[in-house]
């Protein structure tokens, strides 16, 4: 069960100005293992996945303290360059956000910005990810029209694949599905167990059997702290402590 | 007298919820017309307020009407071939404009290229990089001021500046530049709106797949709000391509033999010649059909440039979508 460590944070603090939004945060995330991070809303789990790309390092009158690690390297450190690490850290937010450009566009992006310009690599790299997010039958007969089109699932679908395509080693996804269907959701779903076993995958979910069904790990937040973190079945099944239970069962949160 | 009915106004007699929920119901079973005096009374205010509302948006619409017509109904026996393609001639009061027409183009071309470029990185500057601060407060409050600077100050300005002190004399360059400069706020104004309406979450998703913010701005965020920069700026342009008095000093003259041949050459402008020909022609009243005439064309060139600018970002938005 052992894998290399991909990411791992040493007692990680967040601010937002005077507000300590996470507290003292040590957790370890697996090579190619799925990690849910589960808790209410403003747990904090959020920021924490902002974290792990530095997105967190646009908020004015933020700062975080403590380290983070991917492949043992603080991505904080000074010498590194923020613009490295997020090729390296994919993310798909809540809401599926394409750009008003067509699909085969919107893949194409995050190539083309890292300086790929081969015409014929950028499209079958379009086409492989298409594929790997499970779009490619769908949309294949009109990659040039505009992703804003797509239905909900797709374009977040689409959102999957665009963040593949510059082919990160960790993907974050916040809430994936929260803005889905059930059906479109059952296909992410497919897409995550997929997906892991090339990716390292760190999911924050407010759906109970969601982390359950997808994730390997889990961990739950409250109130800015890691209060718990086990292999998931054993977490769902047999929590340690009394608020990670009354949460699991809906008796709070 | 009018106390009571003020007060009639304001205090509405008391209202007894639970029989008129039933009204309503009862009205509603019954497919019978709203009969209560109460909710009619209500719907009476709504209706007198919307009807203001209303013509509020109406006076827009039909003050444009009416000065088109007044244009068109004085005008429009004045434009002729000869009008729109020829000189002035005998001390103006004969002949076309042409040459005002292409100063006018002139100026509003030039002003277009001095302020945009500046307008849209200054914008770009406010709304994606700057940290908020003192400075940038002062920078705003610059912006502010300057859009609140009369025109005929900007016409000073210029000409102390562009005409005397930098030496450009009267001509095109330093018209265009002071027009320029008078725009600046509006393009700064309205690029900084159309970049606030791009969503964070664009932005976003460019920096998560490892683009640099320049390359966000340039590939995401300026096409995505580029319709609306163009809008504003070009509706700004086609404002001050009406002006008189930036131009008036800096870059226009009386009367122009030649048609201008380079940016330093002093041109003739449709707002200038209206002014001249209408308080200091030779003849006021023997060139009124010219005065309307030349009115008409800059009207026409005012809403063109408008409803350029207008079908350009209809075009953008219907790509992009």
């Amino acid at each position: 069960m052992e894998r290399p460590l991909k990411m791992v944070s040493n007692h990680l603090h967040f601010y937002y100005g005077d507000f300590e939004a996470l507290h003292d945060i040590s957790l370890e995330f697996s090579e190619n293992k799925v990690t849910a991070l589960i808790g209410p809303s403003g747990c904090g789990k959020s920021t924490y996945l902002r974290c792990m790309n530095r997105m967190n390092d646009l908020i004015a009158y933020s700062r975080m303290e403590g380290e983070l690690l991917l492949d043992g390297e603080d991505i904080y450190a000074p010498s590194v360059d923020v613009v490295t690490i997020r090729s390296r850290v994919g993310m798909v937010l809540q809401k599926p956000n394409p750009f008003p450009k067509s699909i085969f566009e919107n893949i194409a992006y995050g190539l083309k910005v890292n300086g790929v310009k081969d015409k014929s690599k950028i499209a079958s790299k379009v086409e492989k990810s298409l594929i790997r997010a499970a779009l490619w039958g769908e949309v294949k007969d009109r990659l040039h029209d505009s992703a804003l089109g797509l239905s909900g699932g797709q374009q977040q679908r689409l959102c999957i694949a665009r963040a593949l395509a510059v082919e990160p080693e960790v993907l974050l996804m916040d809430e994936p599905c929260s803005a889905l269907d059930p059906i479109a959701t059952q296909k992410i779903e497919e897409l995550i167990h997929q997906l892991k076993i090339t990716y390292t995958i760190i999911i924050v979910t407010h759906n109970m059997q969601q982390a359950a069904r997808v994730s390997d790990i889990t961990a739950f937040f409250y109130m800015g702290k890691l209060i718990e973190v086990n292999y998931t079945n054993t977490l769902f099944t047999r929590p340690k402590l009394k608020q990670t239970e009354d949460y699991i069962t809906g008796r709070f949160g | 007298m009018q106390t009571t009915r003020v007060e009639t106004m304001v205090n509405f007699p008391p209202i007894d919820l639970t029989t008129k929920i039933e009204k309503i119901d009862q009205t509603k079973n019954r497919n019978s017309p709203p009969a209560s005096s109460q909710m009619s009374r209500r719907q009476l205010i709504q209706k007198i307020v919307f009807f203001f509302f209303r013509g509020a948006a109406w006076v827009n619409g039909v003050a444009l009407l009416i000065i088109i017509y007044f244009m068109v109904a004085n005008g429009w026996r004045a434009i002729t071939w000869t009008f729109l393609t020829q000189a002035p001639k005998d001390s103006m009061t004969k002949g076309g404009i042409l040459p005002c027409i292409v100063g006018t183009l002139g100026l509003s071309l030039g002003a277009i290229i001095v302020a945009f470029p500046i307008g849209i990185a200054s914008a770009i500057y406010l709304n994606e990089y700057a940290r908020p601060g003192r400075i940038l407060r002062l920078i705003r409050l610059g912006i502010n001021n300057l859009a609140g600077v009369p025109s005929v100050v900007f016409g000073l300005f210029g000409l102390a500046f562009f005409c005397i002190y930098l030496k450009m004399g009267v001509s095109l360059l330093a018209g265009a530049l002071t027009l320029g400069a008078m725009t600046l706020p509006v393009i700064i104004g309205a690029s900084e709106e159309a970049l606030k309406a791009v969503p964070d979450t664009y932005r976003e998703a460019s920096l998560g797949l490892g683009a640099t913010k320049l390359q966000t701005i340039f590939r995401v965020v300026l096409p995505t709000a580029l319709p609306g920069i163009l809008t504003g700026g070009i509706l700004g342009i086609s404002r001050a391509a009406g002006e008189t008095a930036p131009i008036m000093f800096t870059a226009a003259v009386f009367f122009s033999p030649r048609m201008p041949s380079s940016v330093f050459d002093e041109i003739m402008a449709l707002p200038y010649h209206i002014y001249v020909l209408a308080t200091a022609g030779t003849e006021i009243e023997a060139t009124r059909p010219l005065q309307y005439g030349t009115a008409l064309v800059l009207i026409a060139l005012v809403l063109g440039l408008n409803l350029a600018a207008i079908l350009w970002r209809a075009r953008l938005r219907k790509r992009m979508q």
